[in-house]
């Protein structure tokens, strides 16, 4: 591998992507590449396989066939499978992020939101308590919580509190790419919005690249350059998100972008 | 009437199978210091709160020579030290003692002994929660997983949120520890104030789950740090005044109601180690003369 390639380097590339359930089909010969500062939004209604393509990319799911690469720091591309399961454990906490649908799976609720938010910190070895606080409370001030509720736990948070409280518990380490299932699933279309917003302009001010998951086209659309329509575990379009939600090729996309316009 | 049968049991309860599988824990326990090994517990004549993985630890390495003391909060004499010293005296015949400094075997619950241990002696602690990342981890498998990558931002969290709830860290007892920089270890319940005490330690220190299954150790002059933040340092307990029978500094002292008046003193919680003190003529401020022949004498 090129380590000079720099920038026009994938962050990460899967190739032949395939997930069995028994003989049933999770996904099926997924290939993607996620190049640095790029939000890639996985499109599909449930069932389709975008979920279980997630957890193949984030590792939580082991493929039956098929690789993932991911390009480190030092700009070396390595098999993901080759990774040990502490340096996969570290990649996991450090270099990427995982912001899920429901917060209460990404954050620990009987946890104040400085811990939750300093967790990443203290787990990469950082042993200031004052450093760790202050580095929170910034945080917080980024996704828009107050710095009293420093030490209150999430259970006392909003739905859309504690979905802001677990994008700075995950972008704290300044990760290179970020995961997201569904992350404005069930909340209010007003929150949603503001929520957008905010996950927009942070992750644009970090240069992560983002690959979403979601069912929700008006997401897609306002957040990912590219997108990926998946059906019955297959990728069947991919492209440019305005290209493709303008003028979808494939009869099902331009069923489902027929769906959204018609709601 | 004929005469009923005496009982009779195998030296120190248990047979000598069993025996063997603990000494087998304990020795792998030694070899990979602070990690929880797996041991098949034994039913033991007394409750699981009774300390039965330390009486078993003790059980096992119990030879015909030892010499036996057994501490409850610093004291040879509350209910559950006697009696664990009891039932060694009734299945293995050893000797006793309250003499810390004559003890080749320590069992103790909640103390470690102000005098300082030596190469030839034993330190049996009681455990009742073997792990330390229970409190944010309930998930055994998830425990054990962390362990083995040594992941230990969560003890972190924990003393993290001390701090923010009060202000310091205030976790006083089972204040975890790292050992020889691998893996993290709950001390048992013993005051932080003796954490400093296991650290380069000369005697042998095992510690023993009945209830959980696990037995540990700590080899002799292992290194042993309490874990803190660089700007909230790890500190022991401090006592505004010395012990009021002794007027020993520096030691770890229980308050004791005098009076309904609100009267109260502060004495040290080892009483071996105050009357040792007091026969070596030391006097605090409550305190009296105490004649040599009448301190420290060995249990009954
Ligand atoms: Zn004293």
């Amino acid at each position: 591998m090129n380590p000079a390639s720099g920038q026009d380097a994938p962050l990460l590339v899967a190739q032949g992507l395939t997930r069995l359930y028994g003989t049933r089909i999770g996904c099926a010969d997924v290939e993607l590449e996620v190049y640095p500062g790029e939000i890639l939004a996985v499109v599909g209604e449930s069932g389709s396989g975008k979920s279980t393509l997630l957890s193949l990319l984030s590792t939580e799911l082991a493929p039956s066939s098929g690789r993932i690469s991911y390009r480190g720091t030092d700009g070396v591309m390595r098999d993901l499978a080759a990774f040990t399961e502490a340096e996969r454990r570290l990649l996991l906490r450090t270099q990427w992020g995982f912001v899920r649908q429901n917060p209460e799976q990404g954050l620990r609720m009987a946890v104040s939101a400085g811990g939750n938010v300093g967790e990443r910190l203290m787990a990469v070895g950082r042993r200031h308590y004052g450093d760790i606080r202050s580095e929170a409370t910034d945080w917080l001030g980024r996704v828009e919580i107050a710095a009293d509720r420093i030490d209150d736990d999430p259970r006392s948070f909003s739905g859309g509190m504690r979905q802001r409280l677990q994008i700075a518990r995950n972008l704290v380490t300044r990760p290179r790419l970020v995961f997201m299932d569904e992350p404005t699933g069930g909340l209010d279309v007003s929150v949603q919005a503001r929520l957008l917003d905010l996950i927009r302009s942070l992750v644009s001010d970090l240069g992560a690249a983002v690959i979403i998951v979601t069912h929700d086209l008006a997401v897609a659309r306002l957040l990912s350059h590219r997108i990926m329509v998946m059906r019955h575990g297959s990728v069947i379009e991919h492209g440019l998100t305005d290209q493709v939600l303008d003028d979808p090729a494939h009869p099902y996309t331009q069923l489902l972008v027929a769906s959204v316009l018609a709601a | 009437m004929s005469e009923m049968p005496a009982i009779t049991y195998n030296f120190a309860y248990l047979d000598e199978q069993t025996k063997r599988m603990i000494r087998r824990a304990i020795l792998k326990a030694i070899a990979v210091p602070g990690y929880q090994v797996p041991f098949a517990s034994r039913e033991m004549p007394m409750p699981y709160g009774w300390g039965t993985g330390g009486v078993q630890v003790t059980a096992a390495i119990l030879g015909t020579d030892d010499v036996l003391k057994v501490i409850d909060q610093g004291s040879d004499d509350t209910t559950n030290a006697v009696a664990i010293r009891s039932f060694f005296q009734a299945t293995a015949g050893v000797a006793t003692t309250t003499r810390t400094q004559d003890a080749t075997v320590i069992q103790t619950r909640h103390r470690i002994p102000e005098a300082a241990l030596s190469d030839r002696q034993v330190l049996v602690y009681q455990v009742p929660i073997p792990e330390p990342l229970r409190f944010l981890e309930p998930r055994e498998s998830e425990t054990r997983r962390l362990h083995g990558l040594a992941d230990y931002g969560l003890m972190h969290v924990k003393l993290y949120e001390d701090i923010s709830r009060h202000g310091h860290i205030a976790t006083t007892y089972a204040y975890p520890v790292s050992v020889a920089g691998r893996y993290v270890m709950d001390p048992s319940p013993i005051p932080k104030f003796d954490n400093p005490k296991m650290n380069e330690s000369a005697a042998l220190q095992l510690f023993g789950a009945g209830r959980e299954q696990r037995i540990y150790a700590i080899p002799p002059h292992t290194r042993v740090v309490s874990l803190d933040f660089e700007d909230h340092p790890f500190e022991v307990q401090r006592f505004a005044k010395p012990c009021a029978l002794c007027g020993a500094r520096g030691v770890y002292l229980d308050e004791v109601i005098l009076d309904d008046r609100g009267g109260r003193m502060f004495v040290c919680s080892d009483t071996d180690f105050c009357e040792t003190r007091r026969a070596d003529g030391h006097v605090g401020e409550l305190g009296v003369a105490v004649p040599s022949a009448l301190a420290g004498k060995d249990a009954a």
